[in-house]
């Protein structure tokens, strides 16, 4: 996924962080968009459920998503 | 406090302005303290509702959901789990950001299934307008059955109304939003009779988190965890359908009950901002433009007071001598403690300014732009991006520091960060090091161009902060918590600070700094007193005549008879004989018994090592920096015939100074933040250690 682009969360690899991730708003069928990353790629920052949020790539990598 | 008194908890994700309304409810009646066991703020305070009925407001710390991520979000699970808890609320205020309803929702959700009477505030009403949303709030009172009120914590309006339903008797919403289904049933009914609990979700939540409800005895844990067990519950697999539902039905709850008109204007020029803030070259250079301004501040702009207060205490002290007639109690006093509260209070205006800069960079949602600049390198040494600022104002002064660790939420990281912070050489170590530096450095340029002295110094600010990154580093491997480190952290949009939130942080930190850990201080420096200033009695007493008795015959004028006479007393006092003691141990890093009474006394703080060189050394008084550096340089080794303070002598006494963990006041911090005293014993362990054995490296090599 690409700064400024969005997609549609499928599912989550990791139990243990799939539940923050959704209590943050990470839902399945909801749409993410990839917003910027910080200097060296990460973190990166994402909007989901019309917020802003910052995540490491270890994190973010951890949800699928259809595009 | 006193039985059937109205609790009140309000609760609520991280930025939904908690913070503004406990400040608006309750103003200056606040008392910060600890939940028991752990060392997570507990802000309680009074608020009058109406007439004389008082309500004690408990502030949570801020939390998406019941489930804990962090020590923090422990303390609100079991808040709200534990009924015969002195914390356990009567009623809950839900703060939620009107801008951002969905995520603040969740939490609401769960409470209403604990049963606990919750009010839901709509904070920013205000933003949620100008983006274009309004809300159906009577349509949203009946879907939850609970009342709602709009809030704008910032200018207090809506606060009125709030008390008033505060005040009046309020009942559980009715609604049941989750209901655990499938094989957790039956467990449910049985932990629910067990206890004796009020709601299945209740029992649900026992079953989820057993082990983790401190509040339990261990065998109910053990019981809890057992039938878990026994019946394959996996708590993960529930957790993830239980958001799902719970967000299933937040949607069609605020697709009811929100009429959008879009209108994201307000949230682009937040957008405009972080391209700037967290650009490659100018976010960096904006970044270390601020942390510039705020050392800037605590080296020069605190020094003003700081020496006020020093010299103020000094006078004091001095009065007292004067009024006082002579006597032990007295001495003690004047000497004692005054000067030791003088040690507590000078820290005042350093903690004040730092945690001014903290909270405004706080209040403006700059910082969690700094954690997202600096995450990246700092995980490299096992940090954070969120251990940047406490590290950086290690170099004014490791006391704020460590304080202002509470940011980092990890309990691992932030563990480090305080161990590592007091390497970076702090204010107090100039004095020592400028001195030094000054004896034994040649007063030339390098290429004609950069002084040695200076080089020296920055190479010893340099040493202080690698030792500082690679202990960190070593600390990373050694330390093993099970607990994992996130950075799932919300970008909140840009917004002018509120200054009674940056007033109460400075009045809350300082308050902290001076009941907590100034008790310590206090104790310490007492105990320093005692042994700087007594020794065996027929010695000390007869001081004065063996010293005048020595001086017969030698032209000195009052004054260097005086200076004489205390010099005698300090190499005969307790400390003077644990200097000798330390002789042989130090003597490898070619110091004398003159420098181990140095070491010594210096325990209280850094900076009293070149106090204490000028009274042993009997140069009277330390106005002068150039006698202390004339006298100094004339000592020589009574073996050796050279002088003391050579180049190998000099920078080993550096290094030393560099390392060494010679600060009382930051153990006494350290020992409160972490709540045990197995950390700064560590720590003073390890430091002193370092710095011994790298002094001892530096005197053989050079000597």
């Amino acid at each position: 996924m690409m700064p400024g682009e969005t997609a549609v969360i499928s599912a989550f690899l990791d139990d243990e962080i799939s539940v923050k991730l959704l209590e943050m708003g990470f839902l399945p069928g909801t749409a993410v968009r990839f917003n910027f990353t910080a200097p060296f790629g990460d973190p990166i920052c994402v909007s989901v459920s019309g917020y802003d949020l910052s995540l490491r790539l270890e994190e973010a990598s951890t949800i699928l998503i259809l595009n | 406090m006193a039985a059937g008194k109205l609790k009140i908890a309000l609760a609520g994700k991280p930025n939904s302005g908690k913070s503004s309304l406990f400040n608006q409810l309750t103003g200056l009646n606040q008392k910060i303290g600890n939940f028991p066991g752990v060392t997570v703020d507990k802000r309680t305070g009074f608020c009058h509702l109406n007439g004389d009925l008082a309500a004690e407001i408990i502030d949570l710390p801020g939390t998406y959901s019941l489930y804990p991520r962090t020590l923090d979000e422990k303390v609100v699970a079991e808040v709200f789990t534990d009924q015969k808890s002195a914390f356990y609320p009567d009623k809950v205020v839900l703060v939620a950001d009107a801008t951002n309803l969905k995520n603040c929702l969740l939490l609401l959700t769960q409470l209403i299934d604990l049963r606990l009477p919750t009010v839901l505030a709509l904070n920013m009403v205000d933003l949620a307008a100008k983006s274009g949303q309004s809300i159906d709030i009577k349509n949203l009172e009946k879907q939850l059955d609970l009342p709602v009120v709009m809030l704008n914590a910032r200018n207090g309006m809506g606060i009125e109304k709030l008390k008033q339903i505060l005040a009046s008797p309020l009942k559980a919403s009715a609604k049941i939003i989750y209901k655990p289904d499938g094989e957790s049933r039956n467990l449910i009914e049985k932990i629910r009779s067990k206890y004796n609990l009020t709601s299945d979700y209740e029992a649900f939540q026992y079953l989820q988190q057993g082990e983790q409800l401190l509040f339990l005895p261990k065998e109910d844990r053990a019981f809890i965890k057992d039938i878990a067990k026994q019946n394959n519950f996996f708590a993960h697999k529930y957790q993830g359908a239980e958001t799902i539902m719970r967000y299933g039905f937040i949607q069609d709850l605020l697709n009811d009950v929100i009429i959008h008109s879009s209108n994201e204007g307000w949230k682009k020029i937040s957008y405009d901002i972080d391209k700037v803030l967290t650009h490659k070259v100018w976010g960096y250079l904006i970044f270390f433009l601020i942390l510039f301004l705020i050392f800037q501040s605590i080296f020069a702009w605190a020094q003003i007071p700081m020496d006020f207060i020093d010299t103020t205490f000094a006078q004091i002290s001095h009065k007292l001598d004067t009024l006082f007639p002579e006597g032990p109690f007295f001495e003690l006093v004047a000497h004692g403690i005054v000067p030791g509260i003088s040690g507590i209070v000078i820290f005042i205006p350093q903690i004040a300014l730092l945690f001014a800069f903290i909270s405004i960079l706080e209040e403006t949602g700059y910082m969690a732009r700094v954690v997202f600049l600096m995450d990246k390198i700092m995980r490299k040494f096992g940090l954070s991006g969120k251990s940047v600022v406490p590290l950086m104002s290690g170099w004014a002064c490791a006391i704020p520091a460590i304080m202002a660790t509470r940011t980092i939420e990890n309990w691992k990281d932030r563990l480090i960060t305080i161990f590592v912070t007091p390497f970076m050489s702090c204010s107090a170590r100039l004095p020592v090091f400028t001195i030094l530096v000054a004896l034994i450095i040649p007063d030339n340029k390098l290429f004609g161009f950069f002084n040695y002295q200076g080089l020296v110094l920055m190479g010893l600010y340099l040493l202080g902060f690698l030792a500082a990154i690679f202990s960190a580093l070593a600390m990373r491997f050694l330390i093993k918590v099970r607990e994992r480190s996130y950075l799932l952290m919300e970008l909140p949009t840009y917004k002018m600070p509120k200054w009674s939130n940056v007033g109460f942080q400075i009045i809350e930190k300082t308050k902290t700094f001076v009941f907590e850990a100034g008790k310590i201080i206090l104790a310490i420096s007492i105990i320093l007193y005692f042994l700087a200033s007594y020794g065996p009695i027929d010695v000390m007493n007869a001081a004065k005549e063996t010293v005048k008795s020595n001086v017969i015959g030698q032209p000195l004028s009052e004054k260097e008879i005086a200076a004489k006479i205390a010099a005698y007393k300090l190499e005969h006092s307790y400390a003077g004989h644990l200097g000798k003691m330390l002789e042989p141990v130090i003597k490898p890093l070619g110091y004398d018994w003159k420098i181990g009474i140095a070491l010594v006394t210096s325990f209280a703080a850094r900076e009293v090592f070149v106090g204490t060189i000028a009274t042993i050394y009997s140069i009277g008084s330390t106005d002068d920096s150039f006698t202390i550096k004339q006298r100094l340089k004339s000592e020589v080794d009574p073996e050796t015939q050279l002088p003391r303070f050579t180049l190998a002598s000099g920078l080993s006494l550096l290094v030393f100074y560099t390392f060494a963990m010679q600060c009382m006041s930051t153990l006494a911090v350290v020992k409160r933040e972490t709540k045990s005293w197995k950390w700064p014993l560590l720590q003073l362990a390890y430091m002193t250690g370092l710095a011994y054995f790298s002094a001892l490296l530096v005197y053989q090599l050079l000597k």
